[in-house]
């Protein structure tokens, strides 16, 4: 009988941590897919978040580097710099992102630094318990806006994807979901282009995945994935924005 | 040895580093030091390493943790304020054992302070500016011959030890000229990284850099084995110069530039008839505990000066452990003290001790 289904050799045997429901493990199962089919698992160097996905450099068979809270894509600047030959790629939550490490991912992107980042949007800081992330959607009840994201208070979501690509230096711009297979397929092909992207030489490439935290959103995994359509999509328009035409 | 070339300090720790096999740089602007980055964008480019201007010292410290983690010997540097802002990438790899070098070219603080010498950042630099229970090999040079020597040792003892090393030094040294009489071949010290994050060719388990361990029992080894790395570095790598401290009525200690004022106030002493010794330690940590303890036996009493309001004399004190009284003078804010001001502490000194 045909093996139709099978783990894939960049992910490591071992049962994974997250939540049930958390989209966080499908994305790791894209990212390592993509390795195998591009054959670059032996030549790859990762860089490990802080945020739930802290220890995914148990998960991967690549190479891997845990990195301090946001600054992941200067680890992976320094890592490049050495080994311009690899594939170096760095996976990352919003807090970790878009909070503390937001420099570190703008001057990344604007150096056209050769990496690529997998950037899991969900609206939350999932790990420490749920606190407002800079994600959050406006009217969002976190830990720490119990009374809902106020503008007037909290000001609004950074639009990573739309911010990003403003810099001539991110080569490779998209935004993807985690809510249906069809969207999961996109989000694939997408992570696998922003890979050849990379290998290409073209610049910095990133994919933002919109994904779930049922255990913060307080949602059960099926209402979460509905959550994603219908709120966080309004707000978080998918698609390509930049290197939709880049030859790979 | 080669000949003798005419050079600023801060070009001569770049021109070590490269000598020591350094080709990775990081770096943010900051006064006094850089000069160092200057030299660096220009030379690295063409011995197929690289320069990165960081986006603040945030970044290059975390870029030299990749860079480091990925094999290479690789350097930052910075100047106090800069400093403090490496410290969270300080902490972190220590504790993922990373082997690379830290320049301090120091300024006088705290705050934005100013950009004239100090020496305010000996407790950041050797009881461990960040978080949790880690040390750095912390080198004091006091000349650039020793500038250059030691800057090429720091890349050694980093390697060796998977430890870093800090190279502290003032805006003096930083800016001063000197002869330097550099070898034609360096002594490098050929590690064996197969922990590092290469690329596992699909030829081996892959590697991981990290510096988390969540379980309580998992740290504690993790700690241990830390400990007693240091411990072992405590026993071999304590450098220290001793000078005239045999039968000397007083001994001064000093390290880095201002050991240099102090020579020269012995030679004014001792025209007076007064008889003064220097310990100038040249490892900052280690600390050179055992040649105060040993002085200890015979002098009547120390004297710490530092550009600073007093700093390394807690260090003094620990290892004079009482036996004999340890006094303190320090000017702040880029004042530097004088022969002077110094030779007059030393006779105020031996008035009370009764010498
Ligand atoms: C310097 C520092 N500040 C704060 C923390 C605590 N912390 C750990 S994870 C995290 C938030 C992670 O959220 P996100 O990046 O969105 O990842 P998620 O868990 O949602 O995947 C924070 C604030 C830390 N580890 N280090
Ligand atoms: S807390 Fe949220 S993001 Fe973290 S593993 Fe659980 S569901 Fe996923
Ligand atoms: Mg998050």
């Amino acid at each position: 009988m045909a093996v139709v289904f099978d783990r894939p050799h960049a992910l490591v045997d071992v049962s994974m941590h997250y939540c049930p429901g958390c989209t966080h493990g499908t994305i790791h199962r894209l990212v390592a897919e993509v390795l195998d089919e591009l054959g670059i698992e032996g030549t790859t160097i990762g860089v490990s978040p802080v945020g739930c996905a802290y220890n995914n450099y148990l998960y991967f068979n690549c190479d891997m580097q845990q990195a301090a809270h946001g600054r992941a894509p200067a680890v992976a600047t320094g890592i490049k710099r050495v080994h311009p030959d690899k594939t170096v790629f760095t996976y990352q939550g919003d807090g970790d992102l878009a909070a503390i490490g937001t420099a570190e991912i703008v001057h990344a992107a604007a150096r056209g630094e050769k990496i690529t980042t997998v950037f899991i949007n969900n609206a939350i800081y999932g790990m420490t318990s749920g606190q407002m992330a800079p994600t959050s959607l406006v009217g969002q009840v976190t830990t720490t806006s119990p009374y809902g994201r106020k503008p007037e208070l909290q000001g609004y979501p950074i639009k990573v994807s739309e911010m990003l690509s403003t810099l001539t230096g991110a080569a490779f711009v998209e935004r993807v979901s985690m809510h249906d297979i069809k969207n999961i397929r996109n989000a694939k092909k997408a992570i696998k282009k922003a890979f050849q992207v990379q290998q290409k030489g073209y610049g910095f490439s990133i994919v933002e995945v919109l994904s779930t935290c049922p255990t913060n959103w307080g949602k059960s995994p099926v209402e979460s994935l509905k959550l994603i359509e219908d709120k966080m999509i309004p707000y978080y328009p998918l698609g390509n924005f930049k290197g939709a035409d880049l030859e790979v | 040895m080669g000949k003798k070339v005419l050079m600023k300090g801060n070009e001569v720790i770049a021109e070590a580093a490269i000598r020591a096999g350094c080709k990775h740089y990081f770096g943010y602007p900051i006064t006094p030091q850089s000069d160092i980055s200057h030299y660096m964008a220009k030379q690295l480019p063409l011995i197929g390493g690289a320069f990165v201007q960081a986006e603040s010292e945030i970044a290059a410290i975390n870029m030299l943790y990749g860079a480091a983690g990925a094999g290479a010997r690789a350097m930052t540097s910075s100047s106090s304020p800069g400093i403090s802002l490496k410290q969270e990438g300080i902490s972190y790899m220590s504790c993922a054992e990373l082997p690379a070098v830290v320049v301090n070219i120091v300024r006088c603080g705290p705050g934005l302070g100013g950009i004239l010498p100090a020496q305010g950042d000996y407790f950041q630099a050797v009881k461990g500016g960040g978080h949790g229970d880690y040390k750095m090999v912390v080198l004091a040079p006091a000349s650039l011959q020793e500038l250059y020597e030691l800057t090429v040792e720091a890349f050694n003892i980093a390697d060796k030890y998977r430890i870093l090393t800090m190279i502290m030094g003032d805006g003096n040294l930083g800016q001063m000229m000197e002869p330097i009489e550099f070898k034609d071949k360096e002594d490098i010290y050929e590690a064996n990284k197969s922990w590092a994050t290469t690329g596992t060719q699909m030829k081996r388990e892959h590697n991981t850099v990290t510096s988390i361990y969540i379980e309580a029992e998992v740290l504690e080894a993790h700690n241990n084995k830390l400990q007693s790395k240091y411990t072992e570095i405590a026993s071999k790598e304590v450098r220290v110069e001793e000078y005239n401290t045999e039968n000397a009525d007083i001994i001064v200690t000093a390290y880095g530039t201002v050991a240099r004022i102090l020579k020269n106030v012995i030679k004014n002493a001792a025209k007076e008839g007064i008889k003064v010794g220097l310990i100038r330690p040249i490892t900052l940590w280690p600390f050179p505990s055992e040649a105060f303890a040993r002085n200890a036996e015979h002098t009547k009493a120390f004297l710490s000066v530092e550009l600073s309001a007093g700093q390394m004399v807690e260090d003094v004190r620990l290892a004079v452990n009482g036996k004999k009284p340890v006094y303190f003078y320090g000017r702040t804010g880029g004042m530097i003290p004088t022969e002077n001001e110094i030779l007059k502490k030393i006779k105020d000194i031996l008035e009370k001790q009764g010498g």
